[in-house]
């Protein structure tokens, strides 16, 4: 488990380098993000919910069950959309409201 | 490489800016004008244990309860050795400091009549995923705190005996930080990493705690002569296989219950259900070859599942992702469970600095907190934030105007010399985490890991002391080129200074407590008569000594006397 970023869609804002509780995301000659040991993620999310554009993907990696789906957020004030992306292109989005319990 | 170097000064240092670090600051801000500092090797608003968010709040007084119910509670589930002051001290403030993280702006599920809603009988139902960034966003509203993010502290400073400070360095330039305060707080939360986990290639810090606790607070004061406790009583979860998340929103939350390969219930047969004795039962099942073993959740309908993939997003999205890209959910295959790799971890077991009612540690001017604090299990998240409002309170109440001690310019070159030597070494034949992976193989095979079913005994235990000395020497040699290399050297050695004060713990305690969280083969019998006993230590002169205490009780105010 552990995240991938798209350089093209990165633009370069760094506040995912700015989060990661494990220091891994570091910033390239072009100012563009990218993880440094990605074995080294934790898989908190923490990235995910500060990357404006989208650019970061967690996945599962093989050696837990990982089938080449992955998960990206989008962070709203009121809500986070979760959007599942299976390797076969089925997308699926949950969406949890920040204000809301959870029922279990 | 040439640093520069930043001198501080403020009344109380916070050293790690997790949950109950966090509250601590909060409350010396809220309640003084003295100046908090707070040190984090990661950025406060994500860093520590709850970085993803958490489930639920696990202690709470239900309805029907009170803290002296859950302080008989915490005692039955941890075999009577617990220190019960500290958890009554706990248990009197859960209830305050849940409402306090409502105000905060935590959410909280709510029956009609406005009580929270319970998950259990002292847990109730939240949606957690917030809190680290409400906790950062209340301290923002201070001006006397102030954060450093990405600085790693790793030692204390002291003078006569007394702690004035901590040193570290930034992860981020050529900065070397001294920090000179009148009370220091260490918050740096427990120990991961000290055993081989459950994934070990390239999963390997999809763990249940999180990877970068590495012991630093723990390893400091073992380097400083603070009196340790309980490091023995490890903590091992009972989680969801492969993705490490938690098995309590399923089991507390749908009562689903933990079921062998053929169906059947299995706990029951190993005795009280009690937290070490569901792993216990677990673990055996699968040695007995009645295994794998799940939570049965067949059944359940399609509302209750959608509602558990959201539980999961709030804390653990693995096992959301796990479901929906496998295409099937807990509702048609039931979920399976694993023993995860040990952790040392004082807000689950009763592992940390051994501390009195106001959360002294036996070094002047120190004080523990949460993770880092022993003696006092299951104070989760609700009983950090306690504890950090104690030691807060502690400090404003004893806080003059006195000058703060400082160092002597040849203490300083020392002390920036002993952190930063490894720039000097010359031996390039193990990179750190080449270290660390052989520590994890020994802790894994010769003092309780994994692969021997959690347990061990003296002969084992000898052979791992031998390689966790040898491993100490290599480390303490071996060349460094980077600030990522510099930190990945110190944690691999902290690490290694909280396996080899472990490794004393686990032979001292000679009988069999707590089955898998110290299960000593030599000795695998309880043995009331002898060992109602707290096993505390403190090193000294490359030497791990051996205290044994008795137990303080419910109604005492425990002070260091000797």
């Amino acid at each position: 488990m552990s995240i991938q970023i798209d350089k093209n869609k990165c633009i370069a804002c760094q506040k995912c380098s700015n989060i990661c509780p494990g220091n891994l995301i570091r910033i390239d000659q072009d100012q563009k993000a990218f993880i440094k040991c990605p074995q080294d993620c934790w898989g908190c999310t923490a990235c995910l919910k500060e990357c404006p554009s989208g650019a970061i993907k967690y996945f599962l990696g093989a050696d837990i069950g990982g089938r080449g789906g992955s998960l990206f957020t989008q962070d709203h004030p009121n809500h986070i959309d979760w959007h599942f992306i299976t390797k076969d292109s089925k997308n699926h989005k949950i969406q949890t409201k920040k204000d809301e319990s959870n029922k279990y | 490489m040439k640093f520069d170097v930043k001198t501080l000064e403020t009344d109380a240092l916070v050293i790690g800016g997790g949950t109950a670090g966090c509250f601590s600051a909060l409350t010396i801000a809220e309640h003084s004008s003295l100046k908090v500092l707070i040190a984090d090797k990661g950025h406060i608003k994500r860093s520590g244990c709850l970085a993803a968010g958490v489930n639920a709040l696990n202690a709470y007084i239900g309805k029907g309860e009170t803290p002296e119910s859950f302080v008989e509670y915490v005692k039955r589930d941890s075999e009577n050795v617990i220190r019960e002051d500290l958890v009554y001290s706990i248990a009197k403030g859960l209830n305050d400091a849940a409402e306090k993280l409502e105000q905060l702006g935590l959410p909280f599920l709510k029956d009609e009549s406005g009580s929270y809603v319970q998950r259990g009988k002292r847990s109730i139902k939240i949606n957690g995923e917030n809190i680290k960034p409400i906790l950062a966003e209340a301290l923002r509203k201070h001006e006397n705190v102030s954060v450093l993010n990405y600085v790693n502290i790793t030692e204390y400073l002291k003078k006569d005996g007394t702690v004035i400070g901590a040193a570290g360095f930034s992860l981020r330039e050529n900065v070397f930080y001294i920090i000179y305060a009148k009370k220091v707080i260490c918050a740096t939360g427990g120990a991961s990493g000290i055993y081989k986990p459950n994934n070990p290639t390239f999963s390997r810090h999809k763990m249940w705690y999180s990877p970068f606790n590495t012991g630093a607070g723990y390893a400091m004061g073992i380097r400083a002569g603070a009196e340790m406790t309980s490091f023995e009583m490890r903590f091992i979860a009972l989680r969801c296989k492969d993705t490490i998340a938690p098995t309590g929103t399923i089991a507390q939350g749908i009562k689903a219950e933990q079921v062998n390969a053929k169906g059947e219930e299995y706990v029951s047969k190993y005795g009280k259900p009690t937290t070490y004795m569901r792993l216990y039962a677990t673990v055996m099942e699968n040695l007995k070859g009645n295994g794998p073993c799940f939570l049965k959740t067949e059944g359940i309908s399609e509302e209750t599942e959608k509602e558990l993939f959201k539980a999961y997003l709030n804390m653990a999205p693995a096992q959301t992702l796990k479901w929906i890209e496998r295409n099937i959910g807990p509702s048609k295959e039931n979920v399976e469970i694993e023993g995860t790799e040990p952790y040392i971890v004082g807000g689950h077991t009763a592992s940390g600095y051994w501390i009195d009612a106001d959360r002294k540690t036996t070094l002047k001017n120190l004080y523990a907190v949460g993770d880092a604090a022993g003696g006092s299990p299951k104070k989760y998240v609700t009983g950090c934030l306690v504890e950090g409002e104690i030691a807060a309170l502690s400090i404003i109440h004893e806080t003059d105007d006195s000058k703060v001690s400082k160092l002597d310019s040849n203490e300083e070159k020392h002390l920036i010399q002993h952190v930063l030597h490894f720039f000097d070494n010359t031996d390039i034949k193990y990179s750190p985490p080449e270290i660390e992976q052989a520590m994890q193989k020994v802790m894994d095979e010769y003092a309780g890991g994994i692969t021997t079913g959690y347990m061990y005994n003296k002969t084992k235990l000898k052979m791992a002391a031998v390689r966790i000395d040898e491993l100490l020497k290599i480390a303490e040699d071996t060349k460094v080129h980077s600030l990522d290399d510099l930190l990945n050297l110190h944690e691999t050695i902290d690490r290694l200074h909280v396996a080899k004060v472990l490794i004393q713990h686990l032979e001292a305690r000679k009988e069999t407590r707590w089955k898998c969280y110290q299960e000593n083969c030599d000795y695998p019998n309880k043995d009331d008569e002898n060992w109602l006993k707290y096993v505390n230590s403190v090193y000294k002169d490359g030497r791990v000594q051996i205290i044994l205490r008795d137990l303080v009780g419910r109604d005492s105010r425990y002070e260091h006397t000797n």
